[in-house]
């Protein structure tokens, strides 16, 4: 029972992270129809400015180089908002250089665009980050909880909370205000909206913002989670959170949510039974199952597609 | 006409470019002259990266006093590195490189045993002879004739760790946490595994990871649901240390207990305090007072400003025993070096006595085990079944090592206890039982 309970935390834990990350690219796939498969690298992105940013605030105050940062809230606030600044900004240019250009290209050519820009990133990083693994440093101070035999660490309260709290801004932004109702309406039908007045462009561009700046939180949350950090990071968490995005319905903001979730928890235990070995496979077997059984996902409404 | 010009200028062109067999500088391979040509792959970037530098110091430590002294036969050695960056196939593709187009005598290389698998089977087809300084997998060398090691192998590494865990230790519940992707992962685990149940221990839980997988809460729940006394982890440093700190985020005290998969000097830079209390079993300690040890460390601490692991030690090694099985050698050439490098007999390396035996592993080779205290490296055993001053008989280790299969088994019960005996803190941990690690 306390081992259930212990690999259903562990795994909601990381299927937060997920969910941040299934968050772009459903977003993205909503307005454009596009699949951003550079997302995962964004995430690495996210996490790998987390990492200088928290060296450059150190040596910002006077500290050693190289030194690790002393943990404090307000610093790590910093540099989370360092991270979604830098990855807001890299979205924002990505789909400006190389997405707009081909808004009226099949959309073949931007899905393979795409996968070049997470190129781009995966080996532009090993050369400006250098391919070694580095160890993102305790940018808030860790204690451990333990209750009803369960342990947990402030860590993973941190993630949790931290991931629900975009969750819900999210939710806001896309139910509660002008431009989500802009974002809803560019999503069900791009021309009609841009004949309505509404500019499509900016639309796209603050989606690709949005998402860029929630991948960078999860980098973020990854690093604190799990501090091994590497340019070829985000490929694994990037296909899961795909996986998580098609599971939920891609295109489905609370779907994307829930779809993290379920990966995370299944891979939770699979790895802690006999078969932890198939614990990158089983997010792939979901994926298959989902598009033979129901290709819309769990909470997709099945559209005909229009001749 | 013109057409006829610019085909000329295409076959000098061809010719220059493909035409005539690589040589470097001048510098030929085999018997021409010049400077011989030494092959090392290594894992410079990724998730080994530190073995594949150390190594490489180690090596070019040993190359600058080998060309110092007047080199191979009048000639100088060369050694022309490739990266393989922590992966078995990028090794296999270095090692095609160093062979087919630089016509490279001899291969050094590689640290961990599944870049050693995918490139001794190329090497021994091109009939090069390949040292691997440290990979410990006894199939390293089963690939052929021209594939040796200056190393311990695990059929012996596993049974000692298993015999100080159970006899050391007094602990009798111990769970395996294994990297499936590693072939010195799974075998070690079989090794420790088998002399384990042997002596009466228990193996209450088995789980496995892969290599580069961040997440192991979900296997140490589950091993933790065992309840061991000791989980032995023989995996790489970069996953040791991740390892451990989430098993003490769990609440779990237990020590790890690992093999010299665990040296790097990133170890305790990553696991920290959560690593506190393990024990590793390695080639060699650092601070071991022997004048060969010594001097070894002196010079690299000299040189590298840091002091050196045994990965860097087993690399100086590997290339000594090269140059030393050259110098012997008649010709320069693949089949007569491997030759004299079979004979190596008694040479005296930083990393004990090297003695090659028929498998071409070393026989008798030293093991320690080290504890982390307080941050740092301590000797906690030697096992030296080769060294005159120990009392122990060489007939158990050369049994274990002689048989270096897997089926097999160790050898019987009675005689592989015998060097436990000399499993007892050494003369020199009284002195200094904390020794230390130079600040970097």
């Amino acid at each position: 029972m306390q081992t259930i309970l212990q690999n259903l935390l562990n795994g909601i834990a990381a299927g937060s992270i997920y969910a941040l990350i299934a968050l772009g690219y459903t977003m993205v796939y909503g307005i454009l129809k596009l699949i951003n498969f550079a997302h995962g690298d964004v995430f690495m992105l996210g996490s790998m400015m987390g990492f200088y940013g928290s060296r450059w605030l150190h040596r910002l105050r006077g500290g050693e180089a190289l030194a690790v940062a002393e943990s404090s809230w307000w610093s790590a606030v910093l540099i989370l908002l360092f991270a979604m600044v830098v990855c807001g900004v890299f979205g924002y240019l990505n789909e400006r250089i190389a997405y707009r250009p081909l808004r009226n290209a099949p959309r073949i050519a931007s899905l393979i665009t795409a996968i070049g820009v997470s190129f781009f990133l995966e080996y532009g990083g090993q050369m400006v980050f250098g391919p070694n693994p580095k160890f993102f440093p305790s940018i808030i101070e860790k204690h451990r909880l333990e209750f009803f035999g369960v342990v947990t660490t402030s860590y993973q309260v941190i993630v949790l909370g931290v991931a629900l709290f975009f969750m819900l801004l999210l939710q806001y932004i896309v139910f509660g205000t002008k431009f989500g109702r802009a974002m809803r309406a560019v999503s069900f039908n791009y021309e009609t909206a841009s004949l309505m007045g509404i500019p499509t462009d900016r639309v796209v561009s603050t989606t690709f913002v949005l998402g860029s700046a929630l991948a960078a939180v999860a980098g973020i949350l990854y690093g604190l989670s799990y501090p091994k950090i590497d340019p070829l990071m985000g490929i694994m968490p990037g296909l899961k959170a795909f996986v998580a995005a098609v599971l939920g319905g891609i295109g489905n903001v609370p779907g994307a949510v829930i779809g993290g979730l379920i990966i995370g928890v299944v891979e939770a235990f699979v790895a802690g039974s006999q078969w932890s070995t198939y614990r990158d496979a089983i997010a792939f077997v979901i994926l298959i199952l989902i598009l033979l059984f129901r290709p819309s996902g769990l909470f997709g409404k099945s559209q005909a597609e229009k001749v | 006409m013109k057409s006829k010009t610019l085909l000329v200028f295409i076959a000098v062109l061809s010719l220059t470019l493909f035409g005539c067999p690589p040589k470097e500088n001048g510098a030929g391979g085999g018997d021409a002259g010049g400077e011989i040509l030494v092959g090392e792959y290594g894992s410079m970037t990724g998730g080994e990266a530190t073995f594949g530098q150390s190594t490489h110091n180690g090596i070019i430590m040993a190359l600058d006093e080998i060309n110092a002294s007047g080199g191979v036969a009048g000639r100088k050695i060369k050694v022309l590195t490739e990266d393989d960056q922590s992966k078995q196939e990028e090794a296999a593709n270095a090692v095609t490189k160093l062979i087919s187009q630089n016509n490279v005598v001899a291969v050094l290389g590689e640290v961990a045993s599944s870049n050693s698998l995918a490139a001794a089977p190329i090497c021994q087809a091109n009939k090069v002879p390949m040292i691997t300084p440290s990979s410990t997998n006894p199939e390293v060398t089963k690939k052929g004739e021209y594939i040796f090691r200056v190393c311990f192998i695990d059929p012996y590494q596993g049974p000692m760790l298993a015999q100080f865990v159970r006899n050391d230790l007094k602990m009798t519940r111990a769970a395996i946490l294994r990297d499936v992707k590693s072939d010195y992962s799974m075998g070690l685990s079989e090794f420790f595994k088998q002399r384990f149940l042997q002596l009466g221990g228990q193996i209450v839980a088995d789980q496995s990871y892969s290599k580069g997988d961040s997440d192991f809460k979900a296997q140490l729940t589950a091993l933790n649901a065992a309840k061991p006394q000791v989980i032995f982890v023989p995996g790489y440093y970069t996953e040791i240390g991740q390892i451990a700190i989430q098993a003490r985020d769990l609440g779990m005290n237990q020590p790890f207990v690992g093999g010299d998969g665990w040296e790097s000097p990133r170890l305790i830079e990553i696991g920290g305090k959560a690593l506190e209390g393990s024990f590793y079993s390695n080639h060699y300690h650092a601070d071991d007072p022997a004048p060969a040890v010594r001097s070894f460390v002196e010079k690299y601490r000299e040189r590298f400003g840091d002091k050196p692991d045994s990965l860097a030690a087993l690399g100086y090694d590997s290339m000594k025993v090269l140059a030393e099985a050259m110098k012997r050698a008649k010709k320069i050439e693949g089949p007569a070096i491997r030759d004299e490098i079979a004979k190596t007999n008694g040479f005296q390396g930083v990393t004990g006595t090297i003695t090659l035996g028929e498998d071409r592993n070393p026989v008798n080779k030293k093991l320690v085990v080290l504890e982390i205290k307080n941050g740092q490296l301590a000797l906690r055993a030697t096992i030296d079944p080769g060294a005159s001053t120990t009392s122990a008989p060489s007939t158990p280790i050369s049994a274990v090592q002689g048989s270096g299969t897997t089926t097999g088994g160790p050898a019987p019960n009675s005689e592989l206890q015998a060097p436990t005996s000399t499993v007892a803190s050494p003369p020199a941990a009284g002195k200094q039982p904390t020794t230390t690690q130079p600040k970097q």
